[in-house]
């Protein structure tokens, strides 16, 4: 009997966990990549710093003028970026885990679809009661509320003795094909003014963030992925459908109600942070799912190359281009391209 | 007597005046049903007549509206799930794995039961695995992808994965349709195998005569009802097959084995 046909394990004191090589391998160079990336997009600004002289400030070496602007003028920009790719690329993953297609996004789960609705309205429709909104729980709370609210609908509108992956997905593209034509006649019976403003939040973009801002974002993120760590392990025999899954011992309504939930909320803070950043959560589980050639979504990986994805998007957004795009324009063109690239190679592969 | 006593007392698995069906639509009502241990019992009837349900009730997929079902003594629905898991192993009809898992790591799912957060992969673990796949004669598919396997193979190695959850009371929700029958055969034989290993077996097959062939105690339903339970060469007759399934047929000594075979009689092509 040879020992090497299943996976070897690695004990550490009383926890065991299976042993990947290749994925912690991809693992680390995806945390080394979004490390750089993310010095990178605070090095580069009209006042140019070295990536050596990032990290050190980063780290509380560096000199006065450079803690100034690295810290008080672009780290919440980077940070902002840091936080809308990981909580995408996660709840991406989680999504397409559990409608078991790689087609599935938090977009079609109609919070994005809300949360525009929801913003375009505020802003378009100049009355008593959107200003009273707008100016006492701000637009982005609003615009998430909004995007929560129609992720819920299509939660229960989709439930029918439990959850079918094709169903969710049928019903998620329905209601925000609504949530779409609500804010296309939005802005086509708006005025002009309000019109401009309500575009500049439909494509996402990093621009003015605040420190206090961004402390909200990042302490909701990681109390979510705290939830997600956790409830995780019982989603590897979530794969397998409903019925095995409940065969192996998991109570499958409860774990993907919570990590539907969680998806939610992560693509909730992300649209409440830059607003609707589009595709990286498609894109970003599949992309790590190739890069670790693990046949499901890897929850880390994916936040990770969200990340990347988004950091990389807004420092070419700022650089590359003689104007400065929002971020969400850049993502599409950059993750388009490279999907399509992994569909190609590996269609080429089976193919010989 | 005592034998048939004794058998009441240790069973394992047991429905009890149970109803149950889909969304308030009663496929079967108040039925009764115990399955003895130690041994291969397979639930035939016609399309429709609750097959799978009673077997999804039994492993807890279905929760009865009326009634209960008993594992081990207690009632299965005030169990953990968790806690069924580790006795009882479940598989469903067709089930399907994402593409490009290998057959280790489908196999490695079925220790989930008994895996914690920390303890995700212990030494146990992977010897139970390396078991279960030697078991069931996949271990040189170890290394493939499911999606590149033949269909008798696959089904090998779900009920590998079903194996390594360590219990000794499998169900099988038909195990053996969509395979042609040498593929068929190679599967149920596996199964037998595991029967003799010392596992209680209860399935759902559509092939009568393999039914016939492979169980010790067969259970014959119609309408949500059970119509007859026994022993293959009690309850397998002419009267019954045409009551249960309208089939005319003849039943005639199996020449391979010393169980009844089914012959059936149908409009066209008989020479009587």
């Amino acid at each position: 009997m040879n020992e090497r046909t299943v996976a070897p394990g690695v004990r550490l004191g009383r926890a065991s966990f299976v042993w990947r090589p290749w994925m912690m391998v991809v693992t680390l160079l995806l945390t080394a990549a979004a490390f750089v990336v993310f010095c990178w997009s605070i090095a580069v600004g009209d006042f140019p710093l070295g990536l050596p002289q990032v990290i050190a400030t980063i780290f509380g070496q560096g000199e006065r003028v450079d803690e100034f602007v690295v810290m008080d003028l672009r780290m919440p920009r980077a940070l902002a970026g840091l936080i809308v790719g990981i909580a995408l690329g996660v709840s991406g993953a989680i999504t397409q885990s559990i409608a078991r297609n790689p087609l599935a996004s938090p977009d079609i789960l109609g919070i994005t679809g809300g949360a525009s609705a929801v913003a375009v309205f505020l802003v378009t429709v100049s009355g008593g009661a959107a200003a009273t909104i707008v100016s006492s729980v701000g637009l982005s709370a609003a615009a998430l509320a909004g995007g929560l609210g129609t992720g819920l609908l299509v939660y229960f509108l989709a439930w029918r003795r439990g959850i079918d992956g094709l169903r969710l997905i049928l019903i998620g593209i329905s209601v925000s094909a609504v949530m779409e034509a609500i804010t296309a006649w939005l802005l086509v019976s708006a005025d002009i003014r309000d019109v401009a403003r309500a575009q500049a939040w439909l494509v996402g973009s990093l621009d003015s963030r605040s420190w206090s801002e961004i402390w909200v974002a990042l302490w909701c993120m990681l109390a979510l992925m705290a939830v997600v760590a956790y409830i995780a392990f019982h989603l590897k025999p979530m794969h397998f459908g409903d019925e095995v899954a409940a065969g192996l011992g998991v109570r499958y309504s409860m774990v993907r109600a919570v990590l539907l939930l969680c998806a939610v909320l992560l693509a909730g803070v992300a649209v409440s942070a830059a607003g609707p950043v589009p595709f990286v959560a498609l894109v970003a589980p599949q992309v790590a799912m190739r890069l670790t050639r693990h046949p499901t979504p890897p929850l880390v990986a994916s936040g990770l190359v969200g990340a990347l994805l988004l950091i990389g998007a807004d420092l070419v957004a700022r650089t590359a281009l003689p104007v400065s795009l929002p971020v969400g324009v850049v993502t599409a063109a950059i993750g388009g391209p490279f999907l399509i690239y992994l569909l190609v190679r590996a269609n080429l592969r089976r193919g010989m | 007597m005592i034998t048939e006593h004794a058998t009441q007392v240790v069973s394992r698995l047991a429905a009890e005046g149970v109803t149950v069906g889909y969304g308030g639509r009663a496929v079967i009502d108040n039925l009764d049903v115990v399955i003895p241990p130690g041994v291969i019992t397979t639930i035939i009837g016609p399309n429709g007549c609750g097959k799978s349900t009673l077997l999804r009730a039994l492993s807890r997929l279905l929760k009865p509206s009326k009634g209960t079902v008993v594992l081990d003594g207690e009632d299965i629905a005030k169990l953990k799930t968790r806690d069924v898991a580790k006795k009882l192993g479940l598989l469903p009809q067709a089930p399907i794995a994402p593409e490009g898992l290998t057959v280790a790591d489908l196999v490695a799912r079925g220790r989930h039961p008994h895996q914690s957060w920390l303890r995700q992969w212990s030494s146990d673990d992977a010897a139970v695995v390396t078991r279960a796949l030697a078991m069931t004669g996949v271990s040189d598919l170890a290394g493939r992808p499911v999606d590149a396997l033949s269909g008798g193979q696959r089904q090998r190695v779900w009920i590998s994965m079903t194996l390594a959850q360590g219990t000794d009371l499998l169900l099988l929700d038909e195990p053996i349709t969509y395979l042609d029958l040498a593929h068929a055969i190679d599967v149920i034989d596996l199964v037998d195998d595991l029967h003799e290993s010392g596992c209680t077996v209860v399935m759902v097959l559509h092939d009568l005569n393999l039914a016939t062939r492979y169980s010790d105690n067969l259970i014959v339903m119609r309408e949500g009802a059970i119509l007859a339970q026994g022993h293959p060469r009690d309850v397998i007759t002419p009267e019954l097959l045409h009551e249960a399934f309208g089939l005319s047929a003849r039943v005639i000594d199996d020449p391979v084995s010393d169980r009844p075979l089914i012959v059936p009689i149908g409009r066209t092509h008989v020479q009587l």
